[in-house]
């Protein structure tokens, strides 16, 4: 599956307190949510982000909080994948489990610019650069992350962990 | 074949005679947890399972923190959520307002997490309980939820990395400080998605109250876990609380660790992290001087009994600087009422501090203490993220709590042996 968007690109260390102010954790609305995403970090960044629109961030983007808010709020703005040098562990989990893919690429960090277009090929582990030609290979998603997503996410896995047990 | 703690516990819950690190297991859990944020989200999707029941209800518990009391309707209307979820599903172990306290802190009191379990929360410092020798982890909502249907959760078995702490801390220089200074040094992703393994004679020295701060930091560097072997400390802290039964376990000699580090516990200073990053720390010396507008202490870092009693050596018949403000929250009711009998409330009122309830409140910006534009607190939490305890360009320090004792009397970040000269009687 390859995704094409608009490149927003962000720095390292990426928090979830930036990324959803806890002040902001009284719903799980996910509209209500993506309306504050970024706010501490760029308050301007949320209007510039389009559906579609792809972020790329440095080390450790998601450290912080297990606030599974944070990635709902991004993936409710329409970003359909994200792109880092690398992820915090929880912030890994909770993406996956809510169905939105991560993909690993310090490489793609460090070549591609804020507003290049790009392609995430997510099967093939691929990252192209349509701006500069550039293309970066990506970590591949582990098998286990993978079927995650093919399930839809946590819950369809639980589903299908049950369906197999009865049988 | 040799294993660390962290695997031989791991290997337990999936019946295997061995792990490996990278190795995904679906493991079953001992206990899990969700607070008043998560709790609503992990019910959502607990429900959308089409499971009628938790797996096991005594080893589910649900504990109102963060924003409580509630704080506004919204708030009110997400505690509902829990409640109700609570009663319909007659779950044993609710903590709602007055029985409540910070989910860690309360959960290890209350005897929940002992030596050997794997045990889940859905709050990213679940790792505190490591230190019982316990396999903890935080995880988000939709884990919790999978945990709370199956009394499973997959993991990736991490790599280990032990901290080899050698000799003793000096007066003032708390786990905290070690903790912190281990951060400094090894970054805020130090140990991303690893386990940190704590060892060697500075710990011995240590209490409990102590060891769970260092543990309950760990995923500030960014690790899954923060473990220590249980010795005769963690079982006098621990048996008279115990609720199941529990398991022993300790790294073998030989075992595969990623790194061995040392560490000289007896020269470490007295630090503070420096905004916006826990990873910015510096000796507290080094920004004394900087003047603040309020001091926090509590939180699961630092709101146990002996943080308490730190703060009240510094506090004891002296007074809150004028232009600063103190807040001291209890972490739990018991911490509270220890606090009460001890005379230690009597202090921190007299010095003219503000104490609440238990909550987590000011350290997430929440409330009950949330800063404005360009203040800056001394806090004993454990984050100092931009916006953090507030407005964007607030600042916070993090600190033990005898400095944030010490800067809410001179009003300025400050060393406590700038108060007082003898050591601290903990
Ligand atoms: S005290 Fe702070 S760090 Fe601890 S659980 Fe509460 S909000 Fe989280």
């Amino acid at each position: 599956m390859t995704i094409r968007g608009k490149a927003h690109k962000l720095g390292h260390h990426v928090d979830t307190d930036v990324i959803i102010p806890a002040r902001y954790l009284v719903t799980n609305d996910p509209a209500e949510l993506a309306r504050h995403c970024f706010e501490d970090l760029d308050p301007t960044l949320r209007a510039r982000i389009r559906p579609g629109d792809i972020i790329v961030a440095g080390e450790n983007f998601g450290q912080g909080s297990s606030r599974e808010h944070a990635p709902i709020a991004i993936k409710a703005l329409g970003v359909p994948c994200i792109v880092a040098s690398s992820f915090a562990r929880i912030f890994y989990r909770n993406a996956f489990n809510i169905g939105l893919p991560l993909v690993e690429s310090a490489d793609a960090y460090a070549g591609i610019e804020d507003g290049h277009e790009i392609d995430v090929d997510l099967s093939a582990g691929r990252i192209d650069d349509h701006s500069t030609g550039g293309t970066f290979v990506s970590t591949p998603i582990p098998d286990f992350m993978q079927r995650l997503l093919d399930a839809g996410g946590i819950v369809g896995y639980v589903h299908a962990q049950r369906a197999q047990r009865k049988q | 074949m040799s294993m660390t703690i962290t695997e031989k516990i791991l290997a337990a819950h999936v019946d295997a005679d061995e792990v490996r690190p990278g190795e995904i297991i679906d493991c079953r859990v001992d206990f899990v947890f969700a607070n008043d944020i998560t709790a609503p989200l992990a019910i959502q999707e607990f429900q959308k399972m089409d499971i009628p029941q938790v797996f096991d209800p005594d080893r589910v518990a649900f504990v109102f923190d963060h924003y409580v009391p509630s704080k506004d309707i919204a708030s009110a209307q997400q505690c509902k959520i829990t409640r109700d979820f609570v009663r319909a599903h007659d779950l044993p172990h609710f903590y709602d307002i007055g029985r409540s306290g910070i989910a860690h802190v309360l959960l290890a009191e209350e005897g929940f997490v002992g030596p050997g379990d794997v045990f889940v929360g859905a709050d990213s410092h679940t790792c505190n309980q490591g230190a019982l020798g316990a396999f903890a982890t935080g995880v988000g909502s939709s884990d919790l939820a999978a945990a709370m249907a199956l009394g499973r959760l997959w993991l990736r078995v991490p790599e280990t990395v032990k901290y080899v702490l050698r000799g003793k801390l000096q007066p003032w220089v708390t786990g905290k400080d070690l903790i912190l200074a281990i951060i400094g040094r090894i970054g805020v992703d130090g140990a991303r998605y690893g386990a940190m393994e704590f060892a060697g004679e500075a710990l011995a020295h240590l209490s409990m109250d102590e060891r769970f701060s260092i543990t309950n930091m760990a995923v500030e560097a960014g690790a899954k876990n923060g473990i220590m072997e249980p010795d005769d400390v963690t079982l006098a802290w621990f048996r008279p609380r115990a609720r199941r039964s529990s398991a022993m376990y300790r790294s073998d000699p030989d075992a595969n660790y990623a790194d061995v580090r040392d560490i000289d516990a007896s020269a470490l200073e007295t630090v503070v992290s420096v905004p916006s990053s826990p990873g910015n720390v510096v000796p507290v010396r080094e920004v004394a001087g900087v003047k603040v507008d309020q001091c926090f202490i509590g939180t699961c870092t630092n709101g146990r009994i002996e943080d308490l009693r730190m703060a009240a050596t510094v506090l004891a018949g002296r007074k809150v600087h004028a232009e600063t403000r103190l807040l001291v929250i209890p972490a739990t009711p018991r911490i509270y009422r220890q606090a009460l009998e001890e005379g230690l409330i009597q202090i921190f009122l007299d010095a003219g501090g503000a104490i609440s309830t238990s909550t987590c409140g000011p350290c997430i910006g929440g409330h009950m203490g949330v800063l404005a534009e360009g203040e800056v607190c001394v806090s004993t939490s454990s984050r100092n993220f931009i916006g953090r305890m507030g407005h964007r360009q607030s600042q916070v320090y993090l600190s033990n709590a005898g400095v944030a004792a010490a800067s809410a009397v001179l009003g300025r970040l400050a060393h406590p042996d700038e108060v007082v000269r003898a050591p601290v009687p903990v």
